[in-house]
């Protein structure tokens, strides 16, 4: 028995939400008496890093290769691999693969699955996973009964704990099976961290008035380190990128800080973001809903509030 | 004497002519989700969703991306819209709404959808027995946000699985798909039948027209007995979240000390 953790290595680096799991695998296997361990697949710098977070060996695929994604072929080669190591959990990140692989796994491991869990499991009677549901509204509580168990961990549940000591990834060459997806190309902006990923995320929507405006928002992000974002009437305008909508139909977050400035909070926007840790909102309508959710408010014009705040970081930051 | 031109007879046999190159059987997979703006409270000692009250929905990932694009694409080339739910008698309303929009004809599995594995299960069961070119449904649920369905399903019946897919071209039986991944988006190809699951950006909303929502009540809805298997995970228990201490309201002439609040007291800087 042991428990298998897939860590995602794109462009050949882990990301946080890699190492988030990483830490979660071994908190499991440590809760179960057993064993956690790692399996990366392609191109990854220092796979052996992953010992630091607890895992006690690490699988390395095809190391020397860049291998596209595809949740058919990803799908089989990691069940194998959870067969031949005994392994009866598997963990996964809630990213874009992460998602695409956890019910594909679950059928091939005849497994009860959880898609999004938000905190580790509750031993105590069962394997009760948790996640957030109702956008937020509420939290759901599963037993997993099933003798093999799939979970995926949503980004920013826990934090990676760097713990152990490195190890030597285990190279291990797998014919990967030929399938009728070919991934082309792929398009992501250089340089930023992917909301879904950050920490810090500063935000605004049509209180702006208009996308000549965003400058003031960019430069507060950059005091902070923080990933930009908008609302959903700000991306169907094309003020800003679509990838950059959050909320109900764009990207859900949870990141440590929520900016939001010049967006009311519409219910539909709150279910995108409303797990964030601590929310500030920045608003010249006192009766604006957002400030219902929030843990701190400013009340005022944000073309004054903004800079004003951007320029208070920079002092903290150079103090 | 004349022979009166058949219009309608005409366009049938142009449709046909296409029909080995073009026309597609799509399969759209619905669910149905409380209204987002419902409140949210539980029955059966915090163990069952209590719908008292309650305005259900047709999921919207479900609806304006994955049936839309189903529909555009057989109105393009001719062919079938399938509309698939499993669930209750109680359902028919929205998918009687999905044959309202422009989906052909409908099946509902008369099961309740207690888990992702019950509902994927069934509707592998019933595509097994038909050969649909593509099966569509949304990204996810928006009331549990899994994204379990398609994957598993795509599984089940061993075929491709494109998640998060904002555009769908195709040409023959190759598929040039979009789908978004964190920080922008992936471009990839498919080779015949696959599993789609839809994102903003597929497609536009439809509002269904009188004609649309008068003819949708002849079109055919089959009513089948459950085919899939028993669930793998319980529902223990709902829990509601930690209730906020309410907004603390800082002057805006001093971000300083929003600053330091962030900073001392929520840490997070």
């Amino acid at each position: 028995m042991s428990v298998l953790v897939y860590i995602e290595s794109p462009k050949g680096q882990f990301k946080k939400t890699g190492l988030e799991v990483a830490s979660y695998a071994s908190k499991v296997a440590q809760a179960t008496g057993t064993e956690a361990i790692a399996l990366v697949i392609g191109n990854a710098q220092n796979a052996g890093q992953l010992g630091l977070y607890g895992i006690s060996k690490v699988l390395h695929v095809n190391s020397n290769d860049t291998i596209e994604f595809d949740a058919q072929s990803f799908t089989k080669v990691i069940c194998d691999i959870a067969l031949a190591q005994g392994a009866t959990t598997v963990i996964l990140s809630n990213t874009a693969n992460g998602k695409a692989l956890t019910g594909r796994l679950a059928i091939r491991m005849n497994a009860g699955s959880v898609s999004g869990a938000n905190s580790l499991p509750d031993l105590s009677n069962g394997f009760v996973v948790s996640k957030s549901v109702y956008s937020g509204k509420a939290i759901v509580k599963y037993n997993i009964t099933t003798a093999n168990k799939v979970i995926s961990v949503m980004g920013n549940s826990l934090q990676p704990e760097a713990t152990g000591s490195d190890v030597t990834a285990e190279p291990i060459q797998v014919s990967f099976p030929t399938t009728k997806l070919k991934v082309l190309e792929r398009k992501t902006s250089e340089g930023i961290v992917p909301l879904p990923e950050a920490e810090l995320v500063v935000s605004a929507g049509r209180g702006m008035k208009g996308p000549e405006n965003w400058g003031i928002i960019e430069d507060l992000a950059t005091s902070l380190g923080a990933t930009t974002a908008c609302s959903r009437p700000v991306a169907d305008t094309h003020w800003r990128p679509h990838h950059e909508h959050v909320g109900q139909t764009g990207v859900a977050i949870r990141p440590n800080l929520y900016i939001a400035a010049g967006i009311s909070g519409a219910i539909q926007h709150l279910a995108g973001v409303n797990n964030s840790k601590v929310i500030v909102v920045i608003n010249k309508d006192p009766e604006a809903p957002f400030f219902k959710a929030a843990d701190y408010g400013v009340v005022g014009d944000l073309f004054d509030v903004v800079p004003r705040l951007t320029a208070a970081i920079k002092k903290f930051k150079a103090s | 004497m004349w022979q009166k031109y058949d219009f309608k007879q005409a366009y049938k046999n142009i449709v046909n002519s296409n029909i080995k190159l073009y026309q597609m059987n799509i399969l759209v997979c619905i669910s149905k989700t409380p209204d987002t703006t419902s409140k949210i409270s539980f029955k059966s000692g915090d163990t069952e969703y209590n719908s008292d009250g309650v305005t259900f929905i047709m999921n919207p990932y479900d609806e304006w991306y994955a049936l839309v694009r189903a529909i555009e694409l057989t109105e393009q080339n001719g062919g079938n819209v399938t509309v698939l739910n499993v669930g209750p008698a109680s359902n028919d309303i929205i998918i009687r709404k999905a044959l309202a929009i422009g989906g052909s004809d409908a099946v509902r599995i008369d099961t309740e959808a207690s888990d992702a594995y019950t509902v994927a299960s069934n509707i592998a069961a019933y595509a097994k027995t038909k050969s649909f070119d593509l099966i569509f449904l949304g990204k996810e649920t928006i009331d549990y946000n899994g994204s379990e369905v398609g994957a598993m399903v795509a599984e089940l019946l061993d075929l491709p699985y494109v998640s998060y897919a904002s555009t769908l071209e195709i040409s023959g039986s190759t598929s040039t798909v979009t789908r978004d991944i964190e920080g922008g988006v992936e471009v990839c190809q498919v080779d015949g039948p696959f599993v789609l699951s839809a994102a903003k950006g597929m497609a536009e909303q439809r509002i269904p027209n009188m004609k649309g929502i008068m003819m949708a009540k002849n079109k055919p809805l089959e009513v089948i007995a459950p085919i899939g298997d028993a669930a793998k995970v319980s529902t223990i228990q709902f829990v509601l979240p930690p209730a906020k201490s309410g907004v603390k309201l800082i002057d805006p002439e001093n971000m300083d000390e929003l600053v330091r609040l962030l900073h001392e007291e929520a840490k997070v800087i």
